[in-house]
Order: C-alpha cells, then structure tokens, then sequence
C-alpha cells in the first residue's frame, strides 16, 4: 500500500482570525461608530433616547454574552449588577456629592469588588445551579438595598436635577448645538451610552482574540478537555464573571443616571436586566459578537411596536424565545452565517492553506 | 423563652410548605436532571387551576385538589413530552431558557386572565383553627397539615422511587440515559411521567400555598427561589434531606422575621448562602454529582 | 433467511465516518465473533445494530425486517440486547434491579427468569442486594450479562466482555455462553481476546478501519491470514 501522506504535495498553513471581508467591515464599523458620535447634530429627541436604551441593552448583552455564551458561566443574576451601578452612583451623588461622570467608572470598581466575594460563593454551584444561585445573590442585593432609609428604602429616591445636570459638557452641548438643557442631557446620555456600548464591543472582541479568548472557547467547548489541556478554567471563568460584573455596574450607573429614579425593584429586576438580554443573546444567537447586535435591534423594535399590547407583549417575545432556542439554538446570525458563511468579528481561528503543488 | 420555642415550631411548619415547593423540584432533577425556572410559576398556576375548580364547582379546596390533580398531571406529562424533552440534552442553556420563557408565558397568561388581584383559597373554619400546646404557644392546623402532608408526599414518593418498576426505570434513567434505551426504556414517556407526578406534587403545595396566605400572579419566582434553597440546603439525591433543607429555611425566616419582620426573606437567603459557604453539597448529600 | 443481517451498514460520529459498507449475516443460534484492532469499528458495529447509532431503515434487518432506523428502545424490544463496553451497570440500582431492569419491556416471561439467571452466574444470587457499584469486574460483567438476558433476546450483543478480566473470570464467563445459545439465543462477540474468540465461535469476521478485512470458519483461517486482516 501506498504512504498516503507522502503522495499529498506539501502543504503550507497560515493561521488567520481576520480576512479582507471583516477588514472591510472594520472600516464600516467605523464609519457607523463616526455617524453614531455626530447623530444629535441632527436627530430629535425621541430617537436619541431610543438609541440610549438600544445602546445599554446592547452593552448588557454582550456582558451576558461572554458570560455565557464563551465562560459558560449561565447567570440570571446579572441584575445584581445593574441595581448595584445605579445604588452606587445615587449614593455618590446624593450623598456624597461626587460628579457623576465620576460615579460611573467607581461603579464599575465597586460591583468589581463585589463579584469577586459572590463568585466564591456562587461558584460552588454547577452548571444550571449556578444560575438560580446567581438570582439569589441579586436578591440578597435588591433586600440589602430596601434597608438603606438614606436611599429611599424601599420606595426608592431620585435625582434632583441639579445632579442629572453636573455631567461635564451639557453647558457646551446646550451652546454648541443650540438646544435646552433636558435635551442637552440626553445628548450627554447618548455619548456615554455609545462609548459604554462601543467599549464592551471591542473589549468582547478583543478579549475572544486574546489567548485566552482561545482558552475561553475550550471551556465552551468542553471543560474537562480544556482542563486537561492545562487551562486553568477556574481563574479564567473568575477573571470573566468579574470583568463582566464590573462593566455591567457601569452601565447599570449611566442606565439609572438617564432614569434619573432609583427603587430596589427596579433596579434589581430579573425581567428588564436578565429575562430580557437573555432573549435579545438567544434570538440574535448566542456565542457569536454579531448575534447579540441583531437581537438588540429587533428586541428594540419590538418594544417599541408591541410593549402597549403589555402582557401579550411578554408572552409572544417568551414563545419567540422558546422557538428559536429549540428550532434555530445558533439563533437568527447563526442562520444566516451558515447559509452564507459569513463573518464579520472574526473570532475563530482559521486554518489557510496555500497547496504548493511544485514540490510534489 | 416562649417567644424562641414559638419561633421554632412556626419556623419548622412553615418549612414544611417550603418542602413541598422544594419536592418537585427535586424529583424533575432526580430524574431528569432538568433545572425548572419556572418552578414558582407553576405552582402558582396550579393553584389557579384549584381556586377556579373550587369556585365554579362550589368545592372544598381539599375536594377541588383531588379534581385538579389528574388534570394537571396530564399538562405536565404533555409539557414533557412536547416540549422540555427537546430541550434536554449536554447542551445547559435550552432547558434554563425554554423554562424561564415559560415562567414569564405563565406569569403573563395569569395576569391577562385573572389580572394582579390577589386571591386565596377558602376552606371554611379550618383556615384558622389552632391546636394550643399550652403556654401561649398554638400551632395552626393548616401549617401543621402542611407538615404532614409534605412527610406524606416525600414517603410516597420515595415508595414509587424505591419500590415500583416506573420507579426503578427514573432511577436508571438517570443513571445512564444510553443504557436505560438499552433496556427497552422509553426514555421521553419515563421523564414525561416524572414530570406528570412532579405536576401533583406542585398541586398539593398549590393547595397549601393558597390555603396559608394570598397568592397572585407576580409571586412565582419567590417560590422558585425558597424552593431550590431548600434542595441545596438539604444536599441534592434525597428527599428526605429536601424535608430537612426546608426546615432550615423556614426555620432561618421564622427567626429572622422575629428580629425584624423586614428580614424573613432576607435572613433565608443569607442562611442558604452560608450553607452554600460552608458545606457546598448541603447537609444531607447523596448524589455523586 | 439469515435471522439478523447487515448491508452496505454506515456509522458517523458527526463528520467522522466509523464504518464503510459493512456486510454480515447471523444464522440462528449462530455466535459469531468480530475481531480486529483498536478502532477498526467493531463497537461502533455493535452500536449501529442496538439502534445507538442512527442509520438507514434497510442496513440492518431483522427476520428480513429494516430495523436501522429503529430506536434502542424498540429494538430490545424486538428481540436484540447488547451487554455495553465497560459493562455499565446502572450504579444506583441493586444487583437485582439490574436484572429486573432488564427484563423492564419484555413481553414473555420464559426462558429467562430472575432464578434462572443466578442459575446461570450463582455468585449474582448471593450479591444480589448489593449496589452494583461494589461488585468485582467480573460479577459485573456477569450481572451485565445476565441483565441482557433478562429481555429474553434472540440476539445477543457481546461488546468486549473480557476486558480488564483475569484470565481465570475469563473462562468462568465463557463457560456460561453454551447454556445462553442452548436456548436458541444467536451471540455476536465482540472480542479483542482471538484466541477466546476463536474458540468460541462458529464464524469470524475480522474488520480493519471500518471495513471487512476477512471472514470465515475459525479453523479454516491461518495465524498469517489474520495477521494481515488486523493490520493491512
């Protein structure tokens, strides 16, 4: 018999994560994100504001998305996260008096600080355990947060505007763009929602670039072969949940700096912060960067169209959940990728190979 | 020193209830090792289904239960089999995502057809008789049937598991899912009768959650929550040890709500969070996993 | 008619092909042993016909009957059981919940019966209250066997029954196979012990790397044959 191998002619590999497609949608991506930046020169009102929410529902999803759909880590909790960023920029500004642009970024410190202690608890959970556990913590958080009369208790407090109005900036963007000072916030509001939601992009993206975005995609895969490979899964999925803890705090301080009304319900609500990007990640499809974008846009569509019809609402985005998970489980993105084998955030790495058939 | 004694028979016969919401989600995972979201919401919705029974028919809750029962064991065996068995598998997600969509269907179906009001189930003078046991301590009769009722689930329960063909096959099936095809077991029918009779389980902790206080339909997700607290409280694989893991939940609020009533649920998380610290696989452990 | 006959039989574990076109046929009260090296598809094989594996209706027939298309659970039912690799017990059950799992959806209640298979392996008689987890390779084996049995098959699929066994087990559980096909009972072995095998069985198909590599009478076969059919 013939020596298979010795018959092929040599082959020369490259690996590759980007190819020219995704270069040039880099290049739209800027584009988009240049247009995004200019928009209140030319949008009204409404359309900002939608964009805000379109924005942090987009942020916290891709939060979830890593969470999930790389680390594994299924929580439904992640509106402990939320509440927490919202309390800790109240309490800065009302209380202590601190600017809250400056509130945001110590948000993000703070939930920080405050996922690593959770996580040793909650990760003595397994798998689906976890999940529920993760629920119970946001809990603990939303009764914690009831208690604190300085807060409002359980009826909750609000922003004078005084505060909503210190964000550096307004002044100018009242002047530069001619417009008063409730839409001048707003517009405040947008930026930072942009730069919140563009910065979880390119960090999701670079961390799933990173080598230990490589090392994220074996635990997906399969944990036990991972660990036997030497990837320490649990200081990865730690340094995820914590990272993710910490950028869901931010965006959970801008989301209750633009409500400008805290209350423990609210802001630690399963529905609005968990039930909701779960659905906008599974719809739009799980595991991917371009999944949670579409299931942000059509999640935003549809409560803005249907959200009057209330609790119908609710039960149809719940069955449209429910059969995507169980007819498309790579949601709409993986149905159109694999038609068209698309991509365009490269992640994966691909084998190229450049057949040199001279040397045969 | 009355107060503390009160404390603890309140706090041990409320976990009794918390036994019973705890029982069906531990037997779904024995079997089928399917985490249920939407665990609280089916209770709640079973306990609908006997407030309507007993309104339109003029029963007795006790009598309407009996009714509900074979009626809800046929949702369940069809919700198995319809639904939750496709979604079984390596995969985690789909199951923890089809139950928690379901959850807000249920919620939202509740409230679009009954609206937010608050409901009970009324059963006449035995909602509030109580039997003294002298000093100034009473213990209620409904709680107390509660109690028994839940010892008397968990021994039934643990007959079917232990002394029943069906019983041994959820057994295996859980075991090795391949190998119990194997043995000519019809994998999707076996689940789909553990979650018939998990569905009469949540009937009769319907009956008692509605006969002990209002239920509307915004209460499930609490339920879930005191439920799997007192699944991992009492270690997973026995349901002795959920009786056990609801006892200590109730018995963590009872106390707590004697310091301050603002902290019933609030000291239950905190204890099942330092059972969780302090012994990972609760005090009663059975299963390997 | 052949009672149990394979054509043209396919296996993929996703994109990975297992077996090319796999031809073989079992006579009633035949044992037939497939041999071959580490990989070459001889579990995947047995899988394929216990209904593990999908494939097409008509690769695997049954008294002329298309049954590979077929569940696992029907086709214990009509009358194949296969004794896992690895024995597989199911941990939690007894020694004799085991058995009677086996015996879970026949429909007759002869020739196997609790008695007679602790007549068959009397050692499962005195363990039979034990966790099966606790029992010795070899009564696990025995109590995998004997809970196959329990479904009354006319086929029975013998997936590697002698690894990890001492030799003196070895023949203690081959002792047991005259009774089992004394009940009319076809046995497809799947060994990598030749030499048990050989004895045991009255055909042998040899498979290399998914295929047929060689077949025929035990005796009728060479030590030089075999040797090239293992390794190509």
């Amino acid at each position: 018999m013939m020596d298979a191998g010795a018959a092929r002619p040599t082959r020369v590999f490259r690996i590759e994560t980007a190819d020219r497609l995704s270069r040039t949608s880099a290049i739209i991506a800027c584009i988009v994100l240049l247009m995004l930046v200019l928009l209140p020169v030319f949008a009204g009102r409404t359309l900002i504001q939608d964009l805000i929410f379109l924005f942090y529902m987009l942020a916290l999803a891709q939060c979830w998305n890593l969470l999930a759909g790389y680390a594994g880590l299924i929580s439904v909790g992640q509106q402990a996260f939320v509440g927490l960023g919202g309390y800790v920029l109240f309490a800065l500004t009302l209380i202590g008096g601190a600017n809250p642009l400056l509130a945001i970024p110590v948000a993000g410190i703070v939930s920080a600080a405050l996922a690593l202690p959770t996580a040793l608890i909650v990760f003595r959970l397994r798998g689906a355990y976890f999940a529920i556990g993760t629920w119970v913590v946001a809990e603990v958080y939303r009764l914690v947060f009831a208690q604190v009369k300085a807060l409002g208790g359980g009826t909750g407090t609000s922003l004078s505007p005084s505060v909503t109005s210190s964000v550096p900036g307004i002044e100018w963007i009242k002047t530069a763009l001619d417009v008063r000072t409730p839409a001048a916030r707003d517009i405040a509001s947008y930026w930072l929602a942009l730069a919140l939601m563009a910065g979880t992009l390119a960090f999701v993206y670079l961390v799933l670039r990173s080598r230990r975005g490589l090392a994220l995609g074996a635990i997906r895969d399969r944990e036990a072969a991972a660990a036997s490979l030497g990837v320490d899964i649990d200081r990865i999925k730690l340094a995820v949940y914590v990272a993710t803890a910490a950028m869901t705090g931010m965006v959970g301080a801008l989301i209750y700096l633009q409500k400008a009304r805290i209350s423990p319900d609210a802001a630690f609500s399963v529905l609005d912060w968990t039930a909701y990007v779960l659905f906008i990640v599974v719809i739009g499809g799980i595991g991917t960067i371009e999944g949670p974008v579409i299931g942000a846009i059509i999640f935003y569509l549809m409560q803005r169209y249907l959200a009057d019809f209330g609790a119908w609402y609710l039960i149809l985005l719940g069955t449209l959940g429910i059969l995507v998970m169980l007819f498309a489980p790579r949601g709409l993105w993986g149905l159109v990728s694999e038609r068209y084998d698309l991509t365009l955030f490269p992640t994966r790495r691909r084998l190229v190979v450049n057949e040199d058939r001279s040397q045969g | 020193m009355t107060g503390f004694l009160d404390a603890i028979i309140q706090g041990i016969l409320l976990g009794g209830l918390y036994a019973l919401f705890a029982t069906g989600l531990s037997l779904m995972f024995g079997v089928m090792r399917l985490v249920n979201l939407a665990h609280g919401d089916l209770i709640v919705l079973a306990a609908f289904a006997i407030f309507v029974v007993a309104e339109r028919l003029g029963l007795d809750p006790f009598v309407a239960v009996l009714l509900a029962a074979p009626i809800l064991f046929a949702i369940g065996f069809a919700l198995q089999h319809v639904l939750l068995n496709r979604a079984l598998g390596r995969d985690l997600l789909p199951p923890l995502l089809v139950t928690f969509g379901l959850s807000i269907i249920i919620q939202n179906g509740l409230l679009q057809m009954f609206s937010a009001d608050s409901r009970r189930l009324r059963s006449g003078a035995i909602e509030t008789a109580s039997i003294s046991l002298g000093g100034d301590i009473a213990v209620g009769v409904v709680p107390l049937l509660t109690l028994a009722s839940a010892i008397a689930v968990i021994v039934l329960l643990n007959i079917i598991f232990y002394r029943t063909a069906i019983g041994r096959a959820f057994r295996a099936t859980s075991d090795d899912l391949d190998v119990a095809q194997l043995m000519g077991i019809d994998v999707n029918r076996t689940f789909a009768i553990a979650m018939g009779i998990a569905f009469v389980v949540i009937a009769i902790a319907a009956l008692y959650l509605g006969l002990r206080a209002n239920f509307d339909p915004t209460i499930g997700p609490a339920r879930l929550l005191y439920a799997f607290e007192a699944v991992i409280i009492g270690g997973l694989g026995s349901f002795w040890g959920t009786l056990a893991g609801g006892i200590v939940l109730g018995l963590a609020q009872t106390i707590g709500a004697r310091i301050d009533p603002e902290w019933q649920i609030l000291s239950g998380h905190l204890a099942f969070l330092v059972v969780l610290a302090i012994r990972p696989r609760g005090l009663f452990p059975r299963a390997v996993d | 008619m052949p009672l149990l006959r394979t054509q043209k039989l396919t296996a993929f574990y996703g994109d990975f092909q297992a077996l090319y076109g796999i031809d073989t046929s079992l006579e009633a009260s035949e044992t037939i042993a497939i041999i071959g090296a580490n990989g070459a598809g001889k579990s995947t094989f047995l899988k394929a016909i216990a209904g593990l594996i999908e494939g097409p209706a008509d690769s695997v027939l049954l008294d002329g009957l298309p049954i590979g298309a077929k569940r696992a659970a029907d086709i214990v039912r009509l009358g194949v059981a296969l004794v896992p690799e690895g024995r597989r017990l199911f941990p939690s059950l007894t020694v004799e919940e085991n058995l009677l799992i086996g015996g879970h959806s026949r429909k007759l209640a002869a020739p196997w019966t609790l008695d007679r298979v602790y007549a068959l392996f009397p050692v499962l008689k005195e363990r039979r209250s034990s966790a099966a987890p606790l029992l010795s390779g070899g009564q696990q084996q025995m109590a995998a066997i004997g809970r196959a049995l329990m479904s009354n098959p006319r086929v029975l699929l013998c997936d590697e029954i002698s690894l990890g066994l001492a030799p003196i087990v070895i023949a203690d559980i081959y002792a047991a196979l005259p009774q089992i096909k004394a009940e009319g009972t076809s046995v497809v072995l799947v060994e990598q012990d030749i030499v048990q095998a050989m004895k045991a069985a009255d055909r042998v198909y040899c498979f290399q790397e998914g295929r047929v590599s060689l077949e025929g009478r035990p005796r009728a076969l060479s030590r030089d044959q075999i040797h090239r059919a293992y390794f190509g």
